[in-house]
């Protein structure tokens, strides 16, 4: 167990890492592509070689991102098929066709489209040029829809249905796949965040520009786009967490609890604004589960139901499958200790299906197959042995989720502010001339990036211990691979990363500096 | 008017795309280290990494779907 424990620990050590290292380049990608487009529309309607420069300049920014970030995801792909092969296959075509589609038609779509946007400047018409930047915007956002639906499909698996032949998940229903309520969140979620992000860059970066005096026009015409695109990215984040929130309660309600580091849940609930979590509470003591806090009254009940006085279950109360409805009903839900039993049902029941199988026996076959089904919903919980081997990390979780809303929430004060100083004329003097707020706006950089990667925390350690919910813990989707090898390419991937990253960064740092002493605003077609 | 608008029937379409790409990668400018960083990257990853440190395990030890699946589910009932 110790040394499964330990493969576990690194595979997910090395998965995390590399998807943390590819989600520094891609929410960049779907906001910069956006604001580009949008920059050039403005030239292609009022043919302003300000707007042109001004276009070029960020399109090149996008286009070093874009090559820094390019193949970074292929390294998870390697993973699923060493480290994770037991879930590649048991996932089946459910993983298998959305990342297809993303393959043939996003990925060509954005690269035709992206070779156009760079190269076609004196090659296509200027119509022609800007449709071409807005399909490889699109392009890229229908590159990580596809991604985000299969990742969906882990937290909220629907769609399929188990065939214990194939020992593969095989897709029923394409459509409940792709509009289940999970992915239509996530995705919206992501994609905006994306816009966020890049308003957040672009203010920040002019903001360098504008402390060093150098192209102060294009800084503030570029401050204007991306903070409009940004704000209308963090807004719409936010009304996507809140659904993301409500769809959580009702399908990974241990996850919210984790979220909130609630044990013990009420009527009312209200919702920790800040806290420090009580190292020694755990779901069956007395412990406090705060040593300090500072809550709003039935904000919990709100962000998960809609309702103020909406009962909002805790760990202890999901393990023990009590819940209340807000009328006061006590609902019960199935407690773990009954889906260990069940998920222990549909192992004999595979068991009895595989014995079968070798000896030929058909009909046997079918009556394990009819068990297995039956109670195949709780099928990942016959792995455990206790109720508390399905509580995710409530640290990680709860801290991650904090900083996340709390970064956020910044960032939208960020785009107002940084709005109204630029339509209230008396105020625009504080992004021109006010060191203190340059330096903000450069450093707010940083804490987008920070809480773009804190989303992603908060979605997979929460959705811990399973790699697909219910049916297949993390523990039983690897493979039996020696822990040495994962030690090996983990720290082979740290090093690498880290140096390209240095030296990726060094390229558009220099890039930036160079450019800013040119003039911008005159550029050569 | 652009060029590619000037030249009607004289290039076929093919000469027209690979011209796009073949001027736009001689005129890049900030291109240079970078596309040498992505081809050190590319290198890395597939001819070190995935060669010798990423088999697909499945398909690398099985001939054929029956095999993996039966390998899956031998697996899975291991009691993990």
């Amino acid at each position: 167990m110790n040394e499964l424990t330990s493969l576990v620990d690194w595979s997910r050590a090395q998965f995390a890492l590399t998807a943390a290292y590819h989600w520094l380049f891609v929410p960049l990608t779907l906001g910069l592509s956006v604001i580009v487009a949008v920059m050039e529309t403005i030239y292609y309607r009022t043919r302003d070689k300000k707007w042109l420069g001004t276009t070029k300049f960020w399109m090149t920014l996008f286009a070093i991102n874009f090559a820094i970030g390019v193949a970074t995801g292929i390294i998870l792909e390697f993973e699923f098929g060493t480290n994770w092969s037991n879930y590649s296959w048991f996932v089946g075509d459910i993983f298998g066709a959305p990342l297809a589609i993303e393959g043939l038609l996003a990925f060509f779509m954005e690269s035709t489209f992206f070779a156009v946007m760079f190269f076609g400047w004196e090659k296509v018409s200027p119509r022609f040029h800007l449709t071409s930047t807005w399909l490889t915007a699109a392009g890229a956002s229908i590159s990580a829809l596809w991604i985000l639906i299969a990742n969906s499909w882990m937290q909220y698996p629907v769609g399929m249905e188990f065939d214990p032949a194939q020992m593969r998940n095989v897709m029923n229903d394409f459509w409940a796949l792709v509009l289940s309520p999970v992915a239509i969140n996530k995705i919206i979620h992501s994609v905006f965040s994306g816009w966020a992000l890049a308003g957040v860059f672009v203010v920040g970066v002019s903001s360098w520009l504008l402390l060093k005096r150098r192209n102060v026009e294009m800084a503030l015409r570029s401050i204007r786009v991306g903070a409009w695109v940004g704000f209308a990215g963090i807004l719409i984040t936010v009304f996507s967490g809140d659904g993301s929130a409500k769809v959580v309660s009702k399908v990974q309600p241990m996850k919210l609890a984790a979220m909130e580091g609630l044990y013990h849940g009420e009527q009312g609930q209200s919702i920790a604004a800040f806290g420090i979590l009580n190292p020694a509470k755990t779901h069956d003591n007395d412990e406090p589960p705060f040593l300090f806090d500072i809550s709003i009254p039935k904000g919990l009940s709100f962000l998960a139901e809609g309702d103020l006085n909406a009962f909002v279950p805790g760990i202890s109360d999901i393990i023990n499958g009590v819940k209340v409805s807000s009328e006061g009903d006590t609902l019960n839900t199935v407690p773990y200790a009954e889906r260990i039993a069940i998920g222990k049902e549909a192992h004999k029941a595979l068991k009895q299906y595989d014995d079968a199988k070798k000896a030929g026996d058909t009909a046997a076959m079918n009556k394990a197959n009819m068990a297995l089904q039956k109670n195949f919903k709780y099928f990942g919980y016959g792995y455990f042995d206790t109720p508390e081997e399905a509580i995710p990390n409530v640290p990680i979780t709860f801290y991650a989720f904090h900083i996340m809303v709390i970064f956020g929430s910044y960032i939208l004060l960020f785009f107002v502010i940084v709005l109204l100083c630029l339509y209230k004329k008396s105020l625009t003097k504080l992004l021109t001339d006010s060191k203190p707020v340059q330096y903000l706006a450069i450093l707010s950089i940083p804490v987008v990036w920070i809480c773009s990667e804190a989303g992603w925390v908060v979605a997979e350690v929460g959705r811990q211990p399973w790699v697909i919910e219910g049916l297949m813990p993390t523990r039983a989707a690897i493979s039996d691979i020696p822990t040495t090898s994962v030690i090996i390419t983990f720290s082979i991937f740290a090093a690498v990363f880290t140096g390209l990253l240095a030296a990726e960064l060094n390229i558009l740092f220099k890039f930036i500096s160079k450019k800013s002493k040119e003039n911008i605003d005159n550029p050569t077609i | 008017m652009p060029k590619s608008l000037n030249t009607k029937g004289k290039n076929s379409i093919f000469r027209r795309i690979a011209d796009l790409y073949i001027d736009g990668f001689r005129n890049m400018t900030v291109g240079r280290s970078l596309w040498i960083l992505i081809i050190i990257k590319l290198f890395i990853m597939f001819a070190i990494l995935k060669l010798f440190f990423f088999p697909d395990l499945l398909n690398s030890t099985y001939n054929n779907d029956e095999d993996r699946a039966q390998h899956v589910r031998n697996e899975l009932l291991k009691n993990k």
